[in-house]
């Protein structure tokens, strides 16, 4: 059942120079494979980009292919109230149960922002949400 | 100045004498080692058959990949018990070459160090700074050692900490520093943004890297010293070998203990006396690890020129290597041992390339790296990780500090002959 809410991630590895996005980026168009969110996360000379697309299986395919170091990660995606408070409230029922944040991201969609979370416990950090009343992404429904 | 002024102003029919003396009993002492008795009986010939010092051309050559083969202690000529002391150089894969003495053979070591360091004016009345490093490394304890020997004032700064070692120099009234000659420039600029003059210091000795006379130039304007040429291996004791008089026109090499030959690096065959090639050493003095006929991969000649200081015939400046191997902050460095560390990471991607540069006078080490499949699980922290652990390999065989650089596969130069994956991008010093 908690797996249900476990979503796939796609991780790309990147350089860190002009035009690496906007490979990654166009072979994703090319494929027709839309990106429903993504952040960068920057080290010293590389990246790693990370996205949630609606095909991750055909995006992990189409990026493998040409060359690109491509992983899937379990992230969770909580839906948040789009007002002050949103992000308290997910925050601290993690807080409470003791469940680590080791990266996020977010976006705000049409009905409502959409917080996408890397933790250390994901099943752990589906049920604690789901007990609390919050509201997750369903990993279907990124296709 | 001499220290061994018999011995340093030996005449020649003597040395010819005592030379061979000494290659016989050398030879006796390698016929200790399975290593020698195979080769020599591979080639057809005894040891008897070695009667004058032309017939040490029957001899086969000794490279250094069987030293390494022997490791550790398998071309040790004597019990360990003897062996007072171990060093260790590079390989030119994985294992490094292990280097060991007796008891004897540290004061042999010493004693050509004193006659080198006498030769060039230093006496107990020195201070003297050794800015090398001191572990396994042979420059530290090796120059350490003699330098006690004359009497002189050690102080054994070791590498690192520039600003300290400018210090010491002013307040110990340091008048004699050795270390390489690229630290010796980054000396000297650290010294200028201190705005210190470092007026005490008299004496530069140099060597472990090759370097050119412009940058003698340029050291001695900078830091005010009489630079000083020294040559030496770890295979034969360290540095010492050969050394730069005051006439600072070529390298006295000490013939009583190395006996040398100049041969063509690709046929093995004698040179002109005169010609460029590759330096063969056959040691004369050496108990714990005698050798036949190394190929030490440096390109020299033999001098002609009498010197006017009065001692043997002199060696050319190294000019190059008759190999690939590098230089790199003083420590010699094979292309295939850094090829051998990455091979056996399995993070590490088909291809790579290694990059050497000077900065500031210091070379850097920088590799670029293709990541493998199984290198990357999604996680930044991991590729950091990776990072890390590729240069503490590195660092673990090389003794050297590298900047790793993880690249995207399939942005590396693919080769279609041989691979160069190593480029040494420094000019010459």
């Amino acid at each position: 059942m908690e797996k249900s809410y476990i979503v796939k991630q796609i991780s790309i590895f990147s350089e860190n120079r002009p035009g690496r996005l906007a490979a990654i980026a166009g072979a994703l168009r090319d494929a027709g494979i839309n990106i429903l969110a993504f952040s960068i996360a920057e080290a010293d000379g590389f990246g790693v980009v990370r996205a949630l697309v609606d095909r991750p299986e055909d995006a992990y395919r189409t990026l493998t292919d040409l060359g690109f170091r491509v992983s899937f990660t379990d992230v969770i995606g909580v839906k948040m109230r789009d007002e002050p408070g949103g992000l308290s409230d997910i925050a601290s029922i993690l807080g409470d149960a003791g469940i680590n944040i080791e990266y996020a991201y977010a976006y705000s969609g049409k009905d409502a922002a959409v917080l996408i979370l890397r933790v250390d416990q994901v099943e752990d950090a589906v049920r604690q949400i789901l007990a609390r009343g919050g509201e997750l992404l369903k990993a279907s429904l990124s296709r | 100045m001499f220290w061994n002024r018999e011995m340093e102003k030996i005449r020649s029919d003597e040395l010819a004498d005592l030379q061979l003396k000494r290659l016989k009993w050398s030879l006796a002492q390698a016929q200790k080692v399975g290593l020698y008795q195979r080769k020599l009986k591979d080639a057809g010939v005894s040891p008897d058959e070695i009667r004058t010092l032309d017939d040490v051309e029957k001899l086969p050559f000794t490279y250094k990949k069987e030293l390494q083969a022997g490791y550790p202690f398998g071309l040790f000529a004597v019990p360990l018990k003897e062996i007072v002391r171990i060093h260790t150089t590079s390989g030119t894969t994985g294992k490094p070459t292990v280097v060991g003495y007796t008891r004897q053979d540290l004061d042999n070591w010493s004693e050509l160090i004193a006659r080198n360091m006498t030769m060039i004016g230093l006496s107990e009345d020195d201070v003297f700074q050794n800015a090398v490093n001191y572990g396994l490394f042979t420059g530290g304890l090796g120059f350490h050692y003699g330098a006690e020997k004359i009497g002189m004032t050690v102080i054994p700064s070791a590498t690192g900490n520039t600003r300290r070692q400018i210090e010491m120099i002013d307040d110990f009234g340091v008048t004699a520093i050795h270390c390489t000659p690229s630290y010796a420039l980054h000396l000297a600029e650290v010294a200028e943004s201190m705005g210190k003059t470092l007026d005490t210091l008299q004496t530069g000795i140099f060597g472990a890297e090759p370097w050119s006379e412009s940058m003698r130039v340029e050291l001695e304007r900078r830091l005010g010293v009489k630079a000083y040429d020294s040559y030496g291996l770890s295979e034969m004791y360290g540095p010492g070998v050969a050394f730069e008089c005051p006439e600072r026109d070529g390298l006295h090499i000490w013939h009583d203990c190395y006996l040398v030959e100049i041969i063509d690096p690709k046929t093995g065959e004698r040179l002109a006396p005169g010609e460029r090639g590759e330096l063969v050493i056959t040691p004369l003095v050496k108990s714990a690890l005698p050798l036949v006929r190394y190929r030490t991969g440096d390109v020299t000649r033999l001098m002609d020129d009498v010197c006017a200081c009065g001692r043997g015939q002199k060696i050319e400046r190294i000019t190059g290597r008759s190999d690939d191997m590098m230089v790199i902050r003083g420590i010699n460095v094979f292309p295939s041992q850094i090829e051998h560390v990455l091979r056996a990471l399995p993070e590490v991607g088909e291809q790579f390339i290694v990059y050497i540069d000077r900065v500031k006078h210091l070379d850097e080490m920088t590799i670029e790296v293709e990541m493998s499949r199984a290198g990357f699980s999604g996680e930044l922290q991991d590729l950091a990780r990776m990072q890390k652990k590729i240069s503490g390999e590195l660092h673990n065989t090389l003794g050297l500090r590298t900047a790793v650089k993880l690249v995207e596969p399939g942005t590396l130069p693919r080769f279609e002959g041989k691979a160069k994956r190593v480029v040494d991008r420094r000019g010459a010093i």
